[in-house]
């Protein structure tokens, strides 16, 4: 993906890692940046859930969801390779650079999603099995294939499918889908815009070389960091909702509150940064990348709130 | 016929067969790790049920 609607960025370099490099290549191809952030959010959904799950059980549903998203980005990988060819943030991907052919990357992809599917049934309940392969097509077919090229609201849209991990989580122990899990798809929805339009403020002559309609390239910058600031206020509301409807307590309530004081402030900046009457930024979008690094630090430490205060079991009205 | 490639240098044979070893190995690795995984649920869901 550029950067796959829903978490974050591009695939990592993996220097860390000592596989051969074949391996890294494939590993890579996962994009396991995102996965990381898929399987903290996926976590957190399974931990809040009410109910029991046998801890080998629950391994074997965050496994899917890991497995799941990385099939999700390695299809992405083989529907974009000529668009990833040409941007110079994804040119030394594997497949672009010709070190994985294309055909296999796709049926690597598929195989990977289809056992993540079928384990997650067997391992959890048909809920969490169908909520994962909803999530999976959502991102190839809705995103990848239908919105990506085609319109500047590709991640407001395509975001849902970043957003479905928690409710999968919550799915693999009760087997249902509830108004908590619903709420952290919402947080997790209104989340993807500014962090992917902070990214895409610095990166849109890559997308406008490769023809992908992200909105700066359409409405340009000025428009793009005013819509970085709604979502943002409408994040920072929904991000409350779990502590104003009593599904968690003050641990929560106040965490929500100062991150979102700390992640408004951020694209405050990015709408005032300095910049010409065309709305180019003057300081190479110090505040955007900026706001993009804040929103990664945002999500993680959010929904770590929510899971301490779950674990803290803190008693408050609900 | 002579559409054939033509034929690996001693290096690059030596390279061929690093790499399918590779793969093979990878392969047995994540067949162990499906076997383990699947007699793990079954176990778990046996038990619970």
């Amino acid at each position: 993906m550029d950067p796959a609607p829903g978490m974050g960025g591009a695939s990592a370099p993996l220097s860390s890692l000592e596989l051969p490099a074949e391996a890294r290549d494939w590993f890579a191809m996962l994009k396991p940046r995102v996965i990381t952030l898929v399987v903290f959010t996926g976590i957190v959904g399974l931990l809040l859930a009410p109910g029991p799950l046998h801890p080998v059980l629950a391994l074997a549903a965050v496994l899917c969801i890991a497995v799941g998203a990385g099939a999700a980005g390695t299809i992405n990988m083989w529907y974009d390779r000529d668009i990833d060819a040409i941007m110079r943030r994804t040119a030394k991907r594997p497949i672009p650079s010709g070190r994985i052919r294309a055909g296999e990357a796709l049926g690597f992809g598929v195989t990977l999603g289809v056992a993540s599917v079928l384990i997650m049934g067997l391992a959890t309940n048909a809920v969490a099995s169908g909520l994962l392969a909803l999530s999976i097509l959502f991102y190839v077919f809705v995103y990848t294939v239908w919105l990506k090229r085609r319109t500047p609201q590709n991640i407001v849209i395509g975001g849902a499918a970043g957003a479905f991990p928690p409710v999968i989580g919550w799915a693999a122990v009760t087997g249902t889908v509830d108004v908590m899990p619903l709420l952290m798809f919402a947080i997790v929805f209104f989340w993807t815009p500014p962090h992917f339009w902070a990214l895409s403020l610095y990166a849109s002559e890559d997308y406008e070389r490769a023809g992908v309609p992200m909105l700066p390239v359409i409405s340009g910058a000025r428009a793009t960091r005013l819509q970085v600031v709604y979502y943002t206020v409408a994040l920072v509301l929904v991000s409350l909702l779990p502590w104003v409807l009593g599904y968690a307590g003050p641990i929560y309530g106040v965490s929500a509150l100062g991150l979102g004081a700390w992640f408004l402030i951020a694209s405050l900046r990015v709408l005032w940064d300095r910049q010409d009457p065309a709305g180019v930024s003057l300081t190479r979008d110090a505040p955007a990348r900026w706001a993009f690094r804040v929103s990664l630090i945002y999500l993680f430490a959010l929904f770590t709130a929510l899971a301490l205060d779950h674990l803290l079991s803190v008693p408050y009205l609900g | 016929m002579d559409d054939f490639p033509p034929p690996l240098s001693p290096a690059e044979a030596m390279e061929l067969r690093r790499r399918q070893r590779g793969k093979n190995i990878a392969l047995l690795v994540v067949l162990i790790g499906l076997a383990a995984l699947f007699y793990a649920i079954a176990m778990v869901r046996f038990k619970v049920s």
